[in-house]
């Protein structure tokens, strides 16, 4: 890919620190269905080129969020931009900009995986431009998606994770500048976990495409996301990348090794002091060294607890206060 | 290229998949296109040459007029109130709507694909009749220009109302099996299989309200013998008003559903599909 038509690649605007143009801006957005109140004052910015994963708990409104930025849902009351357009008023050309990964279930049965690709990609040809050509080549997104052997088949025929990857093929043909996976993941093998995993980081870092998804997946969160957004009783409580977050919890590492045949267990906020005296104690005998920082998924646990004790809002203000 | 012009012509191209995909499913091919041209034509072969009293019109050739104009009904109907409804259950809606000018693209797709259907299906019962079933036959040039803009007329004053259906059905399986009943009640008191002066005055006028008496007369009219008109209402055709009365049930249908369906294609997400699916996995589909 030539570069030289990309003036703002994320890379380069990290290296040369130029301010990166929001593409998503949500600010105090709120959503109630009748009595209950679903979002009650959510706000979000992401940057071009950034991967956002938001977290929650069933039930916290992640689903709500993405479908209000999708433009498919209409907010009660907040301030929503997406690409520079209110997503309830978003044009034709607005729409061909975005990407939306949806989940298919019987729908085009009948149609062969290519056919269908390429019926959807014939949409987004009027929106093409020179720094973006639309839609994406239909047998080049097949082998992007890994179903190029699989192109001639009728998409009943597939298996599950067959047909995920055809839905975010179609939520990508438009090559769009956003897009939104709700739970893209759910059903995958550690396989095709994989391969989705390397895709959406393609999508980041060759093409420029902002990402904002959802799952339950904490592990899966760390690995994609550049920041990690967790959504509890419908308001932000964590916001931050997975390092940043992590810190924020327990200073505690845990250092495991094993020596003399036994395996030890160590915690401590000082875990390179502890390996450098084991080191010096038992010196080549220290096998099987191990040191973990506490993992995200103590962060969130650790959040929504303090969320479901009714605790939120003290509690993000004070994962707030961390971060900044 | 205009966005709306090429979405029209993906339109198009998706309307012929469609149409095309329809006969390489065994189940549409027999309930869509087979079942009601099998029934009719073996009852107007077995009902044969008999003669209607004081008509020379056979009873094999009003069992096709009958057949003929049950089967528009059917598809405009119910046919149109499924595949929406179904569409809508799925989420071949919904990707619809998060493509660029994709609902366009899908309105002239679904137009295109229940029209070629339709076509093939009456054509279905046309041809085997006329070569089978005795004293059947198309009324000459006139006849078969009559029988086409009939068509047409009741394709574009019944698609509108079956896709209103299609789009209020919370179920769209239950839902169409319990449209047959207000249908072929309907169809039952419009003079399509018996005239319709064995009715009560009130139910004779009840049922020319809705289009289906009226198809009903514009297909006799174009597939049965001069003299046979005699056992009308008024003893004429009243072509003009049949094609009144299907244009203006078009028209206003045309008009009311593009709202419905715009408020349903609104309401339509992600988590609304997600529900849909859940409820139907529990029914066991």
């Amino acid at each position: 890919m030539s570069t030289d038509v990309q003036p703002t690649s994320r890379a380069r605007a990290q290296a040369s620190g130029s301010p990166q143009e929001a593409v998503l801006r949500v600010r105090d957005l709120r959503m109630s269905y009748g009595a209950t109140e679903v979002l009650r004052g959510v706000d979000l910015t992401a940057r071009r080129g950034e991967v956002i994963a938001l977290l929650g708990p069933n039930g916290a409104g992640k689903t709500t969020t993405i479908e209000i930025l999708e433009g498919f849902r209409r907010r009660s009351s907040g301030e929503v931009e997406v690409l520079g357009h209110d997503p309830e008023r978003g044009d034709e050309a607005w729409r061909s900009r975005i990407g939306v990964v949806l989940q298919s279930w019987r729908d085009h049965g009948a149609w062969r995986v290519h056919e269908l690709i390429q019926h959807f990609g014939r949409f987004h040809a009027p929106f093409s431009a020179p720094w973006r050509v639309r839609p994406h080549d239909t047998d080049a997104l097949l082998e992007t998606v890994g179903l190029t052997e699989h192109a001639h088949k009728r998409l009943r025929a597939l298996s599950g994770g067959q047909r995920r990857r055809v839905d975010v093929a179609l939520g990508i043909v438009g090559r769009p500048e956003l897009l939104f996976l709700d739970e893209p993941t759910a059903g995958f093998d550690p396989v095709a976990r994989r391969e989705f995993h390397d895709l959406v980081h393609r999508l980041a870092d060759e093409d420029d495409t902002t990402i904002l998804l959802t799952t339950h997946d904490l592990d899966e969160a760390e690995k994609l996301a550049d920041r990690i957004l967790i959504l509890a009783g419908g308001v932000i409580v964590a916001d931050g990348s997975a390092d940043q977050l992590s810190s924020l919890v327990a200073r505690e590492s845990e250092v495991t090794w094993s020596a003399g045949g036994r395996r030890h267990v160590h915690s401590t906020s000082a875990p390179a002091r502890h390996v450098a005296e084991l080191y010096a104690e038992h010196g080549e005998d220290v096998t099987d060294l191990r040191v973990t920082r506490p993992s995200l998924e103590d962060v969130y646990m650790a959040m929504v607890r303090r969320y479901e004790s009714g605790d939120a809002e003290s509690a993000a203000a004070e994962f707030v206060r961390g971060i900044r | 290229m205009n966005a709306r012009v090429n979405a029209v012509r993906a339109g198009l191209s998706r309307g012929w998949t469609e149409f095309r995909l329809s006969f390489t499913n065994a189940q549409e091919l027999f309930s869509g296109y087979l079942l009601m041209p099998a029934v009719f034509v073996v009852l107007a072969v077995i009902l044969g040459g008999e003669r209607m009293a004081g008509t020379d019109t056979s009873a094999g050739a009003t069992t096709m007029a009958m057949g003929i104009t049950m089967h528009m009904a059917i598809l405009g109907l119910m046919t149109v109130a499924q595949v929406l409804g179904t569409e809508r259950e799925d989420g071949t809606l919904l990707r619809a709507r998060a493509t660029p000018h994709g609902m366009l693209g899908y309105g002239v797709a679904k137009t295109g694909h229940v029209l070629g259907m339709s076509v093939v299906a009456v054509l279905l019962m046309l041809v085997p009749g006329t070569l089978l079933v005795d004293g059947f036959a198309l009324r000459g040039l006139t006849g078969a220009l009559t029988l086409l803009w009939v068509f047409l007329l009741a394709m574009l004053a019944l698609a509108p109302i079956g896709a209103i259906l299609g789009a209020t059905l919370s179920n769209p399986r239950t839902g169409v099996g319990l449209l047959v009943i207000p249908v072929m009640g309907l169809v039952g008191i419009s003079g399509v299989m018996f005239p319709i002066t064995f009715m009560p005055g009130w139910v004779q006028s009840l049922a020319q309200v809705f289009p289906v008496y009226w198809i009903g007369l514009g297909v006799r009219a174009s597939l049965l013998p001069a003299d046979h008109v005699a056992l009308e209402l008024t003893g004429t055709w009243q072509l003009p008003q049949v094609a009144g009365v299907l244009t203006l049930w078009a028209v206003v249908g045309f008009a009311v559903a593009q709202w419905v369906l715009r408020r349903m294609a609104r309401r339509e997400s992600g988590s609304r599909v997600q529900a849909a699916r859940e409820r139907a996995m529990k029914r066991a589909y």
